[in-house]
């Protein structure tokens, strides 16, 4: 079963990313939304987590979410896919078994 | 609808400063209810909820650990413990509640129901649900 993991709160502020990137197997996904997305912007303390985590997970990032807190989408880490609300949904539905870490 | 789903709930705070950790225990016990395969994961602040020796006379709150020595009786007899999670906070497996189940089909011997496992065991885990609910 691939779970989708679901990120929405900063890695700063909460260890949510962390526990969930120890936690995700290879082949799951994660998409960061909500203050979860600030974790993608390239140059950040999480920047190398999130690349070395990328070898084995997709990562994907809600866009109209960076938009709001006015992080550049040319300053997202560079194979970090950008999706909108349609491919969140799209994302869902792929994976077995999605994952909201609280 | 009467298929059996393998279901997990992960815990990942302490009790008593939010109401997580007994909401959690109430849809367990509802969802066993049910019939479901349950288990339960406790990783972060979560492996906090099974400690032994709570005591909440001083704060006014209802403590709810000794629920957890029920749910054996409901068929919930796998709760995982992450050790990455207890390591970091200096505790042991001796320092939780030593919870028991009794196994029908070994004449009633009891069992642990504590299961310390690795990340890496824990992912692989979640990996078999068919549904994960977060507290």
């Amino acid at each position: 079963m691939a779970i989708l993991h679901i990120v929405n709160k900063s890695p700063y502020e909460r260890n949510n990313l962390t526990s969930c990137l120890r936690l995700a197997k290879a082949g799951a996904g994660l998409i960061l939304i909500e203050d979860g997305v600030v974790a993608a912007a390239e140059g950040g303390k999480f920047s190398g987590a999130l690349k070395e985590a990328m070898k084995d997970i997709k990562i994907s990032v809600l866009g109209p979410d960076l938009d709001a807190r006015g992080i550049s989408r040319d300053k997202v880490i560079e194979g970090i896919d950008v999706v909108d609300y349609g491919g969140f949904v799209d994302l869902v539905a792929e994976y077995d078994v999605p994952q909201s870490w609280l | 609808m009467s298929a059996t789903k393998k279901f997990l709930f992960l815990n990942r705070k302490a009790p008593y400063g939010t109401i997580y950790a007994l909401e959690s225990l109430e849809v367990v016990l509802i969802s066993a209810a049910f019939e479901q395969d349950v288990s339960m994961a406790f990783v972060d602040d979560g492996v906090y909820q099974l400690l032994k020796g709570q005591s909440t006379d001083g704060i006014g709150m209802k403590n709810f650990s000794p629920t957890y020595s029920a749910l054996g009786d409901y068929d919930i007899t796998k709760l995982y413990v992450e050790k990455e999670s207890l390591e970091e906070r200096g505790l042991t497996v001796d320092d939780l509640m030593d919870l028991k189940w009794e196994d029908e089909d070994d004449d009633w011997a009891e069992k642990d129901s504590i299961i310390v496992v690795s990340a890496a065991e824990l992912a692989e885990i979640m990996d078999q649900q068919e549904v994960i609910l977060s507290f």
